[in-house]
């Protein structure tokens, strides 16, 4: 994961509630075994008509939507689906943070193991934020000081310090779940729910 | 731990599987059980593959096809090229790492939250992952069960654990007694029409009260499976003698004295009495009728015998605004009644609704009945063991004399990535569990319902109330 560092930027706002994964990226492109590429579909069948031509007045169609790096949304956003295509296709598409009034549980864990920034914001901030968003103010997203700043605001946010040192460092979680191997074998010896349960089969790698 | 502090099943299972308590309440929370599937796992064995690393504990991870699979025909090319792509590439993974896979063909095939449970794999006190947001389901026996993303089912294939922060509890109380005609299904759309699609969100929900005690385990599954619809990643209903009669016997369960010993243990999960809640909802039952969507989201439904809502009596502007749209997307006009609304299509199936007694229900609808001119209805099984099971009951028959599609098992058109699924400006009466915009198929409209009142749909070709069916 590469390390997450201060960014300006305009943003785009899809200030619906309950925004699902389905709608972010649609089941039909999930049959992939890559993780890039999807950013094509994001929000696919309310960026293009059934024709396939783009509809002008969806809002990562319009011009001023070139290059955004910030997606403004509503509340309970990424709802439904566990599908982490749905991070993959927003960042693929050049998203690197959404700012919304909550996330849906699963969606704000999959982002954050992406580098992908959640940041929770409600009440006149967030009103503000998609006004601003609409006069094409430039945001400037700066973690390290968990603040998003406006030409006319600044928004402070809070964010799990364990995550923002994943997202700042570019830490990897599982490095550092690995080095409790001896913790983790130490539990499986004395686990309550019992050993084995599956007989498994000869794997051709590892031990 | 003091053994004073009456504590929530969800807390013992918690306390339970701790390995170790990190800075800032984030824990490393031991995995039992690891479901795999073809289409959130590829990236994830990759990500393995790049760092060089195995499958830990591959007597606790199992894989199945079920979400892209054809219900045709065994051949996965049916399903497409990439479809046959992504089954393949689950074959070679699970190969190569070692680990047990049900794909087309086996016996024990089926919808990982189906054929978990059936096979005795699943069983109280455990902590379950899937990449899958209807690992919920699970919970149903008492486990603690959600789904994950990818980089997260790497992270669980290479060290059978995850970091995991604690969530709060919820409990729904529901009182009173289903009536004749009206299902667990019913029960949880109402819930979440009440609650709405977050009203779990952050916590674990667990269901509890006299109604719950009272229904089969397939039918708490069916309510467990619906959590994450009300924004709860986990749903939990604390383990009895229904429970471990189910568990009793079945291939994965333990035998002798481990069974014995498992009981024991089984019976000291469920939740003190004063345990302490972060919210509680109560929810009285005996009232209800059965429940259909709407809308483009599960809290967008009402009671069969009442009016699609009117967006100029809701108060709330937000609110007033998505109703607006669900009812434009939905074609449905507002104030209308529901009932007798035209239907094209009716999907009895996926992981919410596709198990032994589903299909009964479906089928008593179905007896001695025609699908309704110009309706395609589809009944799937969600697993090999669940279709053989109809078909030994003649059941199979019974939908094929009706003129409905019996097919193979999978989860077929609760998401349509086999090749099942809408076209465009249809409207569906399905038993799944999301009727968000194009999920069965882009431009498909979806209302849920039970098995019930699907099957009463494709009869009459319009959203029927099943009581009167039933009575017939």
């Amino acid at each position: 994961m590469k390390r997450f560092r201060t960014f300006a930027t305009r943003a785009v706002a899809i200030a619906f509630d309950d925004i699902d994964t389905d709608q972010i990226i649609p089941a039909r492109y999930l049959t992939t075994v890559d993780r890039t590429g999807l950013g094509g579909h994001l929000f696919h069948d309310w960026r293009y008509g059934g024709d396939g031509e783009p509809m002008p007045e969806f809002a990562l169609n319009r011009p001023e939507a070139e290059g955004a790096r910030l997606l403004i949304a509503g509340r309970n956003f990424g709802c439904g689906s566990s599908r982490e295509h749905a991070v993959w296709a927003l960042m693929d598409h050049g998203f690197d943070a959404v700012i919304a009034p909550s996330f849906a549980d699963i969606f704000r864990k999959n982002a954050l193991r992406n580098g992908l920034l959640p940041i929770r914001v409600d009440g006149e901030m967030y009103t503000a934020c998609i006004e601003e968003a609409a006069s094409r103010a430039t945001f400037i997203v700066d973690l390290e000081n968990s603040v998003v700043t406006t030409p006319a605001r600044t928004i402070p946010f809070r964010i799990d310090p364990f995550a923002r040192n994943c997202l700042l460092e570019g830490l990897d979680e599982l490095s550092y779940i690995l080095c409790h191997d001896e913790a983790i074998s130490a539990f499986e010896a004395s686990n309550p729910s019992g050993s084995s349960i599956i007989p498994p089969r000869p794997a051709r790698r590892g031990r | 731990m003091p053994a004073d502090r009456p504590r929530t099943l969800y807390d013992k299972i918690w306390d339970g599987h701790v390995v170790t308590e990190g800075e800032g309440g984030v824990s490393l929370l031991y995995v039992d059980l690891h479901l795999v599937h073809e289409v959130t796992s590829p990236q994830a064995f990759a990500g393995l593959r790049r760092r060089g690393l195995k499958v830990r504990a591959r007597d606790r991870t199992l894989a199945t096809a079920d979400h892209v699979t054809p219900t045709r025909s065994l051949n996965i090319a049916a399903a497409g090229e990439l479809a046959a792509k992504q089954l393949r590439s689950l074959e070679e993974n699970c190969e190569e790492f070692g680990i047990r896979l049900y794909t087309m063909g086996h016996k024990y095939r089926g919808i990982v939250h189906v054929i978990g449970p059936e096979l005795g794999l699943t069983q109280p006190g455990q902590t379950i992952v899937c990449g899958d947001s209807h690992t919920s389901t699970h919970g149903a026996f008492g486990a603690l069960a959600f789904g994950i993303g990818t980089t997260e089912v790497e992270y669980v294939l290479a060290s059978q654990c995850l970091l995991e922060r604690k969530m709060g509890n919820l409990r729904v109380e529901c009182e009173g007694r289903l009536r004749p005609g009206v299902t667990s299904k019913d029960l949880i759309l109402a819930l979440i029409s009440k609650i709405g699609v977050d009203g779990g969100a952050g916590h674990v929900i667990e269901y509890a009260g006299p109604a719950v005690r009272r229904l089969s385990m397939e039918s708490r599954m069916t309510i467990c499976n619906m959590s994450i619809e009300a924004g709860a990643r986990a749903g939990l209903i604390s383990p009895d003698d229904t429970t471990f009669e189910y568990v009793a016997g079945r291939e994965f369960a333990p035998k002798g004295p481990e069974w014995d010993r498992a009981l024991n243990r089984w019976r000291t999960l469920p939740s003190d009495p004063g345990a302490p809640f972060d919210k509680t909802v109560s929810l009285d039952v005996s009232g209800l009728e059965p429940f259909i969507s709407f809308g483009t989201n599960p809290s967008m439904a009402i009671p069969i015998r009442s009016r699609i809502p009117d967006p100029a009596a809701i108060a709330d502007a937000v609110e007033r605004e998505q109703v607006v749209r669900a009812l434009k997307y939905m074609d449905l006009g507002a104030g209308e009644p529901v009932i007798d609304q035209k239907i094209d299509v009716v999907f009895i199936g996926s992981c919410t609704n596709a198990r032994i007694e589903d299909m009964r229900e479906a089928a008593r609808i179905f007896r001695g009945r025609k699908v309704s001119e110009g309706v395609r209805a589809l009944v799937v099984p969600g697993s090999e063991q669940v279709r053989r099971e109809a078909e030994s009951e003649g059941l199979d028959r019974v939908f094929t004399e009706a003129g409905a599609e019996w097919r193979l098992p999978g989860c077929s058109m609760c998401l349509g990535m086999n090749g099942d699924h809408l076209a465009a400006g249809q409207r569906s009466v399905s038993t799944s569990n999301r009727n968000f915009e194009g999920r069965q198929g882009p431009g498909g409209r979806t209302m849920l319902g039970s098995p019930l009142t699907a099957a009463a749909a494709a009869v009459t070709g319009k959203v029927t109330d099943p009581r009167e069916l039933l009575r017939a």
